[in-house]
């Protein structure tokens, strides 16, 4: 039984749930932090530095990340019209950390908006290669569009591994393709800003998205340019997948989950969902971040595994289940 | 249909055997060059070094071939492989489940042979369980059945990079490194068993090859001529289990190797008789592999590259399979 609540409320109460899990993200670590220390201590003592420094950049890392990564997710579910596409199964996300490889070789003096460009432009391409591939698809079948998105970004993967093998690169391209929060400090998270920004600027295109999701025929009939709008996203998608592979690396399946739960509860409006898909991808990462942090305290299990564990999980229960429902 | 079934044999019973023959002197010619190419020094230490590491190849190569083609036809197209699938990262998920339960020390002082046969007894039972359900009450939808499988895949090395991380945050890549195979760290502890498992499931499938060609056909009419199929399933699923178990614990896992292989060898071989194909693609296996290191390792210097290599280029063809649309 769902109680009634009115949009605006709902949100509201998802955004406490949120801020809880966030403040209760703050006391989780091998540094303690009690908060008589903080309230008691001086200002500059040593819980609130490790607060500022480490525990509050690292939960806002997480929080960032998993909002961009559901928002970008379901923009490219709708561009593609497919549930199954989001950033790791499209060779997006493959394709930045083959950028980084390619920059970490070439200019690695770079600063890191630099690298990020050179990120997101790699990105961009191996996305729009995706998509003519997509159009190539006999049949348009639902579940091979994922399947191909997989294989490119394998054949991508392979091709950075080859590059990083030969240049003895292959440690810092394991810190890109294995996404983890515990290298985020003060100074190190901010680019995960632009990404969100980027992310809520495509709120104010919500509408539009929605549209084109509906196929160009019909997004032409409303008088709405359609390849503007694909560019558009896929240029969004492009950049905040750039900046969390940059800062913080891979996470599997993250969007693709978030997108799909709150698509089954509350449909494909974007205006009405975006805000949702926000808060429960940052809900969900911040989750699955602290779960990493205490399974084996006081190590730390790396974000990416613990999403690929419970993210693939998900993904075929939303597989299998969609096959029963079509008998 | 009978006529023109052994009409068409008899019209093509040169090629099948010529391409036979052409492959099995290029699988020769290979491991001589791999044997023989750029040696210095004392012959009598190179040999045996080099013989190790070409046994090593060789079973591999057979036995992710002799898988494929068995899966293939298993399940009746042409893109699946049990590596896609994820029969490979289930049983890396079986090794690191044992070592997490047992422990790494016990397990160190243990036989590897008995580890080995110990790990392939849970991986066919895992492997039946599982993708007996996904193939036979999921398998009217094959894109279903892939990419399910593909999650599976990511989930079991999810998993096994969990449980390594569990069992020892600190030393995680030295256990990974100690405890796993890999293409340039061949197990050689395992020849021996493996050579004789590879061996035995090989005759089998040689027996059982005229089924096979029975079972190709599709499941409707394998029924109909009197084919056991509930039976030959589960057959199959074991001798795959079987021959992925020793591939993989012999060099790890590789993706995408079996389905170059067969599609190479339905190729060359112009025949879906399975006792050309199966043959077939053991040979191209042994030639691509064992070439393939060959020219690697000598010419280019580099010696952990085939791995990548092969699946940048099997990437590439499963793409294009998939374009084209004919994996049936």
């Amino acid at each position: 039984m769902r109680s009634r609540l009115t949009p605006a409320l709902g949100l509201a109460v998802a955004l406490a749930g949120l801020l809880a899990l966030a403040a209760a993200s703050l006391f989780i670590g091998v540094g303690r932090v009690g908060l008589a220390d903080l309230l008691g201590g001086a200002e500059g003592s040593h819980a609130a530095m490790l607060l500022a420094v480490s525990r509050i950049p690292r939960t806002l890392a997480v929080m960032l990340a998993g909002a961009a990564m559901g928002i970008a997710a379901v923009i490219m579910q709708m561009l593609f019209r497919n549930r199954f596409v989001e950033p790791t199964t499209s060779g997006t996300v493959e394709a930045a950390s083959l950028g980084l490889v390619t920059v970490a070789l070439l200019a690695p003096d770079l600063p890191l908006a630099g690298k990020m460009a050179v990120a997101a432009s790699f990105s961009l391409a191996a996305t729009f290669l995706f998509l003519r591939l997509v159009e190539r698809i006999p049949a348009r079948s639902v579940l091979l569009v994922p399947l191909a998105g997989l294989m490119l970004g394998g054949v991508i993967d392979a091709a950075a591994t080859f590059l990083a093998y030969r240049h003895d690169l292959l440690q810092s391209l394991a810190s890109w393709t294995n996404g983890d929060f515990s290298g985020v400090l003060r100074g190190r998270y901010e680019l995960l800003w632009v990404g969100f920004a980027l992310a809520a600027l495509a709120y104010l295109a919500a509408d539009r998205f929605t549209v084109a999701g509906m196929g160009d025929a019909f997004t032409a009939n409303l008088g709405l340019d359609y390849r503007r709008i694909v560019a558009f996203g896929l240029v969004v998608v492009s950049m905040v997948t750039a900046a969390s592979v940059v800062t913080v690396g891979t996470v599997p399946f993250l969007g693709l989950i978030v997108a799909n739960l709150v698509s089954m509860a509350m449909g494909d409006n974007l205006r009405r969902s975006l805000p949702w898909i926000a808060i429960s991808g940052a809900a969900f990462l911040l989750a699955c971040d602290m779960a990493g942090r205490l399974i084996r305290y006081p190590y730390e299990i790396p974000v990416g595994t613990v999403v690929g564990v419970l993210g693939s999980a998900v993904f075929l229960f939303l597989l299998l289940r969609r096959e029963a429902r079509l008998g | 249909m009978a006529d023109a079934v052994v009409a068409t044999g008899q019209r093509r019973n040169a090629r099948p055997a010529l391409a036979l023959a052409l492959l099995a002197c290029a699988a020769v010619a290979a491991c001589a060059a791999f044997m023989t190419v750029g040696v210095r020094g004392d012959w009598s230490f190179v040999l045996p070094f080099r013989a190790a590491k070409l046994a090593g190849l060789v079973l591999v190569g057979v036995a992710i071939a002799v898988s494929t083609v068995l899966f293939q036809t298993l399940t009746q197209n042409r893109i699946l492989s049990p590596a896609i699938m994820g029969f490979d990262a289930l049983y890396v998920a079986i090794q690191t489940a044992l070592v997490f339960v047992l422990g790494a020390r016990e397990l160190s002082g243990f036989d590897p042979r008995l580890r080995f046969l110990f790990e392939a007894g849970a991986m066919i039972a895992a492997s039946m369980l599982l993708f007996r359900w996904l193939i036979v009450h999921r398998g009217r939808s094959l894109h279903l059945m892939v990419l399910a499988g593909v999650v599976f895949g990511v989930l079991f090395r999810s998993l096994s990079s969990m449980l390594q991380r569990i069992l020892d945050p600190n030393e995680f890549s030295v256990l990974q490194d100690l405890l796993f195979a890999s293409f340039n760290s061949v197990d050689t502890a395992l020849l021996g068993v493996s050579a004789a498992i590879i061996v035995v499931v090989c005759a089998v499938a040689w027996r059982m090859a005229e089924a096979l060609d029975v079972m190709a056909l599709g499941r409707e009419t394998a029924i109909g001529l009197g084919l056991d199929h509930r039976r030959m399933v589960d057959a199959l699923l074991l001798m795959i289990a079987v021959l992925v178990s020793v591939s993989t614990a012999l060099v790890g896992p590789v993706t995408f190797f079996g389905l170059l292989v067969a599609n190479l060898a339905y190729t060359f071989a112009g025949t879906g008789r399975h006792r050309v194909t199966l043959p077939a693609a053991a040979f191209v296996a042994v030639v691509a592999l064992v070439g393939g290191q060959t020219v690697l390792e000598r010419a280019f210097g580099m010696d952990t590259a085939l791995s990548v290599i092969i699946e940048f280029v099997g990437g590439i063809v499963f793409i294009l399979l998939l374009l084209r649309g004919n994996w049936r």
